[in-house]
């Protein structure tokens, strides 16, 4: 393999880890409040249609962001009225989004749209189109670092440098502000929060919230950027993936960025069956790289690498008690 | 005095859930700078009091006086910022957060962590000079022990600038030393101004810290005395309406054969430590021993072993024959037939399956008895007859056995399954926490059918983390400490302050200790037992 196949290999990594890496974070903050989200994949599939739609209709690819947001949102305040409000089932509730997501997607752009339940191709200014950083075409005939420059850090839509600039933001939020404090301490004893004279609801919707944020730039992403339109289960699954890439990662934000870069190189490599087949010499089938992520999650689950805790409140609706 | 407004005056409190009332029509008066307890029974009303005064719950009727002004208290927000902290009996601290994070946590100065934490840690250090109260601030709540945390707790209310800090049933999780010690500490806030409201259900914590106590009974406020005027047995009638025996009436012992033959038992748990570092204990027809410890320090691992639902090393013989720790024949069902009853620790959990009614209950692991059977069909008729007169006879109140478990008080709980286990005439009783939560009434029931056993000459293996339960039944006292046995005494020869050392590791009960070394072998023994409670 040579350096130009790496880097485009690593540059297709970023692409693909990108939709995780936001699903990931946004999983994060909800379960660090202790609300669980297996509706992932349904808030980012609803984020993506709509975006599409919209950007579609309006010609504007940001108009079509903040309405990907926006439905993401919807589905986001679905989830806290039935997990904080209603104290429901967290998982049930995460289903019900996920089918409703799959459904009403295909249904509403068939209506909208007539093509079989897509949206019509984007293109120009509906779409988020790569940005060219400074000098990197000057740069690009520099060896080694001119390539890794060019193709791998320029280039890129400005979603996926959000996604990275999230993480730090992320960690930062977390562990040095006053709200990631008791975020932190809403998922481990919710108890702990409300007599200290905290409003448990009210953090818990924030988290909510911001899940509901991330995941709709996500699914923003995966229909105006990754792809050029909306198609019926486009999500395929990230939403799920990024849950493992949340338990691989322990809950962390940079673990998740770690995480979520090796699923992208698995997703990558899925792609590019001539690169493993000259590294290591065999032939490997796409589907059992689809199914690493599964499997590594299964192995981190059974404590085989260190042991990942959940937040200790997580899943439970908090009732509270003389 | 008489201009001095008290710190909390209630007027006329009432509260009720559903048809339930909890309080009814309570007023009482705390004056600043003193200890007022509140004793009671269980469901006697005392935490929902404290709940209304914490903003928990809102009143349905009734006035609340801070410092002589009327106050509204919606939430804890409000109370907090009436100058009332409270300690609830369960802590609620973060367990994987630093003890400046707990403390903080709530109270924080902006939006950044940054500036509040280094004030906390200045003002943690001013906190500990005038109070004595020392922790490590940055010691994570998991890693410190029972005592420590609910220090922890006392400064979050203290670093809140609480004026009165409201203690619930504070001593439950303690050690006699570290009780002491948190008397101390209540002793020293007094002096420096602040008011104190303990609740509580012993007795004797009341008579040796408080200035004034209250009684309640029943949702109802029974009388306000002063501590010094008034004596250990009128406080239980107060209580309980009735007089009360404190003691246990028994004869001494007339121990026979060795029933229980434990040597060398050893368990490891799932995170691969060692709970039971090798075990030897004896226990003989006709006798109670009592196993005392400070929770967490392997009791609990000892009677799922010998129960049958955890896995051990060791020899075990039970009439002589050896018992199997692990494998097939190691399960309840094998105990069970080999006569071993068990009440555990935590008959909520799993004594009891709280849905499900009185005489379901009533048969589990003896559902497989012919006489509960017809053919391949559970007798259902037959199990009602059965539940119905061990209901009768154990003076389960009400005594319907439609009623779901979880609908019984814990007293009516206990003897739901404490019947199950002894009407079947086991040779070894298994018994843990017998009285947890159990109202001073029913205690004294439960304590005479345990002695009533032990006088068919039964073998019962008691274990308590209450001192005096262990005191009051026990024939021989065995003391456990970082799953081992420190020393064995028998019950009439030893007392709360030798078995208190024993219990904090120290075998050396000749000399005096210093409250830091028991501490410091405490915290030695691992926070873990902080999770067992």
């Amino acid at each position: 393999m040579d350096y130009i196949t790496l880097i485009q290999l690593l540059d297709s990594t970023v692409r693909l880890a990108t939709p995780l890496l936001l699903a990931c974070l946004a999983g994060l903050f909800s379960e660090r409040a202790g609300v669980f989200d297996i509706g992932l994949e349904g808030k980012m599939l609803a984020a993506a249609f709509f975006s599409a739609a919209l950007a579609s209709i309006t010609g504007s690819v940001w108009i079509g962001l903040a309405a990907g947001i926006a439905s993401s949102l919807a589905l986001s305040a679905v989830h806290g009225l039935a997990s904080i409000t209603f104290r429901g089932n967290q998982l049930i509730s995460g289903v019900a989004i996920n089918f409703l997501a799959a459904g009403m997607t295909v249904l509403i752009a068939q209506d909208w749209f007539a093509q079989g339940g897509r949206t019509p191709s984007l293109f120009g200014g509906a779409r988020f189109e790569p940005i060219t950083l400074p000098f990197a075409d000057a740069m690009a005939n520099v060896p080694i670092i001119g390539p890794l420059y060019e193709e791998l850090i320029s280039g890129h839509s400005i979603l996926v440098y959000a996604a990275f600039l999230a993480v730090p933001l992320t960690w930062w939020i977390l562990f040095r502000t006053r709200f990631g404090l008791r975020l932190r301490a809403v998922g481990e004893n919710p108890a702990a929060v409300d007599t200290a004279g905290v409003s448990v609801v009210g953090l818990r919707y924030a988290a909510v919230a911001i899940a509901g944020l991330l995941c709709g730039v996500a699914g923003a992403y995966l229909s105006t950027a990754l792809q050029a339109g909306f198609v019926k289960d486009m999500s395929a699954g990230r939403g799920f993936i990024a849950l493992a890439a949340l338990i691989f990662a322990k809950w962390r934000p940079w673990y998740a960025l770690w995480a979520t870069l090796l699923f992208g190189l698995f997703g990558a490599l899925e792609t590019r069956p001539d690169v493993i087949q000259s590294v290591i010499g065999i032939k490997v089938q796409g589907q059992i790289l689809s199914a690493l992520p599964y499997l590594m999650t299964v192995v981190i689950l059974a404590g085989f690498v260190g042991k990942a805790i959940p937040p200790r409140a997580g899943g439970e609706p908090y009732v509270k008690e003389r | 005095m008489t201009d001095t407004a008290p710190a909390i005056e209630l007027k006329g409190i009432s509260k009720a859930f559903g048809p339930v009332q909890a309080n009814k029509d309570i007023s009482i008066r705390v004056m600043p700078g003193t200890i007022h307890g509140i004793i009671g029974e269980n469901g006697a009303g005392k935490s929902t009091l404290m709940s209304i005064l914490y903003g928990f719950y809102k009143a349905d009727a009734g006035e609340i006086f801070i410092s002589g002004k009327k106050t509204d208290i919606p939430d804890s927000q409000a109370a907090i910022a009436a100058g009332i902290g409270m300690v609830f009996q369960h802590f609620k601290l973060v367990e994987n957060f630093t003890v400046l994070e707990n403390i903080i946590l709530g109270a924080e100065d902006g939006r950044l962590l940054k500036p509040s934490l280094s004030k906390a840690r200045k003002s943690l250090i001013s906190l500990a000079e005038d109070y004595g109260l020392n922790v490590d601030p940055d010691a994570l709540i998991q890693d410190i022990g029972v005592g420590m945390q609910q220090r922890v707790e006392i400064l979050k209310a203290l670093y809140r600038q609480a004026d009165i800090l409201i203690l619930d049933e504070p001593t439950g999780v303690l050690t006699p030393a570290e009780a002491d010690q948190l008397f101390r500490i209540l002793g020293r806030l007094r002096s420096e101004g602040k008011t104190i409201i303990l609740i509580t259900h012993k007795l004797r914590e009341i008579m040796e810290i408080t200035d004034t106590v209250s009684v309640m009974r029943r949702g109802k406020m029974t009388a306000t005395v002063k501590t010094a005027e008034t004596s250990p047995p009128e406080l239980a009638e107060l209580m309980v309406g009735r007089k009360v025996l404190l003691r246990v009436n028994k004869k001494p012992a007339t121990p026979g054969d060795v029933i229980l033959d434990v040597k060398g038992l050893r368990v490891v748990d799932g995170k691969g430590v060692e709970r039971l570092r090798g075990i030897d204990l004896q226990v003989c027809a006709g006798e109670v021993l009592g196993l005392a410890g400070v929770a967490g320090n392997g009791q609990s691992e000892l009677l799922e072993v010998l129960g049958g639902y955890a896995d051990g090393t060791g020899n075990v013989t039970l009439n002589g024959t050896p018992l199997d720790l692990s494998g097939k024949k190691s399960d309840g069902q094998s105990r069970r037939a080999r006569g071993v009853a068990h009440v555990p620790e935590d008959r909520q959990r799993e004594g009891l399956i709280m849905d499900f009614q009185a005489w379901e209950n009533n048969v589990f692991g003896y559902h497989h008895d012919d006489r509960f059977n017809s053919g391949l069909l559970m007798d259902h008729a037959a199990i009602r007859a059965d539940a119905e007169d061990k209901m009768a006879r154990f003076d389960v109140r009400p005594p319907d056995p439609t009623l779901a478990a979880k609908n019984f008080s814990g007293g009516n709980q206990q003897k739901i399954v404490l019947a199950r286990e002894i009407e079947r005439n086991p040779d070894l009783l298994l018994i843990g926490q017998p009285t947890r939560g159990v109202d001073i009434g029913a205690i004294e029931f439960i304590h005479e059918q345990i002695i009533a056993l032990r006088d068919q000459g039964k073998a019962i293996l008691l274990v308590s983390v209450e001192l005096e339960e262990i005191l009051a039944l026990s024939d021989r006292i065995a003391v456990m400490f970082d799953g081992q046995i420190m020393g064995e005494r028998a019950a009439d020869q030893t007392d709360e302050k030798e078995l208190g050392l024993l219990m904090a590791g120290i075998t050396d009960t000749e000399n005096e200790h210093s409250v830091a070394e028991v501490e410091a072998n405490l915290a030695r023994a691992g926070g873990d037992a902080s999770k067992e409670v």
